[in-house]
């Protein structure tokens, strides 16, 4: 017996009178349909945080394993989503690639794709963390530390800061140089064990291990060293420029490095 | 030919599917890595999304405005209300207790009442996305959640309603048109169709069109 319904079956349900034009009985299911749906969406936004985490944790080995792909486009499959600013996925060929390192240093660099993977290269398996909320857990990053660059530059007095250029012509990115020179700030041609893709970046993308992803600029092409603060793409429309994983934007995700 | 939607009605359906059409295609793009690498111009594809979710329940808004709204508040009961046989009809997926259908029959009814859900949980989680400052990080994320699960059952939903409209041009052609013949009423609907008696006819003349005419 469904509530709302008349205990006695012997009684006429008015529900299934004939004679109801415009249908104006009945049981009001529809409205118990969008209010459950509406009860169902809050719970989702107060609870989902924790539901959303359990469900990725029990489907990684599912998830990571896909050969398909097609589960990666679940909304808890901790995968890479790609962004993009311009109306285009910027291209370059690793033969015709140059990262330049000028400014305030001593000695400007302009190092091909060679040059790089030549130097002294720095493995990491670190999280990414994307500012508007998706985790992808256990990314292994291979390339040159920013703070072997700035040393082969030299680093002229009074310096503080780099701006930070990619050749997509509209991204920039902003560092001090006592953030650039961690450990875990890699000029990155290798992620996810192959080359850095495309529409990840390639072929060498920023890796600034300890902050939310907009600061991983992608299709590193420039890196300026000044002496003041150029606030990057989105900080010029109102992001942190020190944005620590965990400890700015307003958010408390756990720590990447 | 039967009256089967006013203009109000009509204008209410075809404003919020342009709506809900700009919103999914949008979403998807903003959503499918690939799909927003090749578009590109992210920030102009959120402004068109946000804009299109905004304008999303204006229609339903203005239904109730007017005086028309006495014909949309009657489409909308019609659309709740649910009979015993329309719970027989769902469960045999449209097989049993087709000659009871009313004006919609009782997928049309769980479509509605899941677009009529979906609104307000589309705008409520997709503002707390986008003016997300005064909530606690775990309701963004949770309304994220909520987001892009409704949307994929969004998607799946309105694929189907337009499925659905495809393999019934006559169903189709009533939300187009407002009209249906009454042939088509008759087997579709009968209980609405009942509701239209047919005229009678004037003596010795022809009445009616071709499509008027009953089944055999």
């Amino acid at each position: 017996m469904e509530p709302g319904q008349p205990a006695d079956a012997a009684e006429p349900d008015p529900a299934d009178s004939d004679a109801d034009p415009g249908e104006t009985r009945g049981t009001p299911i529809g409205r118990r349909v969008v209010l459950g749906m509406i009860g169902l969406g809050a719970a989702g936004v107060v609870f989902g945080d924790t539901i959303q985490s359990r469900v990725e944790r029990a489907l990684r080995p599912l998830t990571q394993n896909d050969p398909t792909g097609v589960s990666s486009f679940l909304p808890t499959a901790g995968r890479f989503r790609i962004y993009t600013v311009t109306g285009h996925l910027p291209e370059r060929s690793t033969g015709e690639y140059r990262l330049t390192v000028d400014g305030k240093v001593e000695r400007p660099l302009s190092l091909s794709y060679d040059d790089l993977l030549a130097r002294p290269q720095t493995d990491l398996t670190l999280d990414f963390q994307c500012v508007t909320g998706w985790r992808v857990a256990d990314v292994p990053w291979t390339g040159v530390r920013l703070s072997d660059l700035l040393d082969e530059a030299g680093v002229a007095e009074g310096a503080t800061h780099l701006r930070i250029w990619s050749f997509d012509g509209a991204y920039t990115e902003s560092l001090t140089l006592d953030q650039a020179r961690r450990d875990d700030v890699i000029a990155a041609h290798r992620m996810q064990d192959g080359p850095v893709t495309r529409e990840h970046g390639g072929p060498v993308r920023l890796y600034v291990g300890p902050m939310y992803g907009y600061k991983s600029l992608k299709w590193l092409e420039r890196i300026e060293v000044v002496d003041q603060l150029h606030e990057g793409y989105w900080e010029v429309r109102g992001y942190d420029v020190d944005a620590w994983v965990g400890r700015s934007n307003g958010r408390s995700d756990e720590p990447t490095s | 030919m039967i009256r089967r939607f006013g203009t109000a009605t009509r204008a209410l359906h075809w404003a919020t599917a342009a709506a809900v059409l700009t919103c999914a295609l949008t979403g998807l793009v903003l959503y499918v890595g690939p799909l927003s690498a090749l578009v590109g111009r992210r920030n102009l594809v959120k402004d068109v999304h946000v804009i299109a979710g905004l304008s999303m329940p204006v229609p339903l808004v203005l239904a109730y405005a007017g005086r028309w709204r006495t014909e949309v508040r009657a489409e909308f009961r019609r659309l709740s209300r649910w009979t015993r046989a329309d719970r027989r009809w769902l469960r045999s997926r449209g097989w049993d207790a087709t000659d009871e259908v009313g004006k919609f029959n009782a997928g049309q009814k769980l479509n509605a009442a899941f677009v009529a859900g979906m609104i307000p949980i589309m705008l409520a989680t997709g503002s707390i996305m986008k003016w997300f400052e005064p909530f606690p990080v775990r309701y963004r994320t949770g309304a994220t959640f909520v987001h892009d699960w409704t949307a994929i059952a969004t998607w799946a939903v309105v694929a189907g309603h337009i499925l659905f409209a495809l393999n019934d041009r006559m169903s189709l052609r009533g939300m187009l048109t407002g009209r249906v013949t009454r042939r088509w009423a008759e087997a579709r609907h009968p209980k609405w169709a009942a509701e239209h008696p047919e005229p009678a006819p004037a003596a010795g003349v022809g009445v009616g069109e071709p499509g008027d005419q009953p089944l055999p």
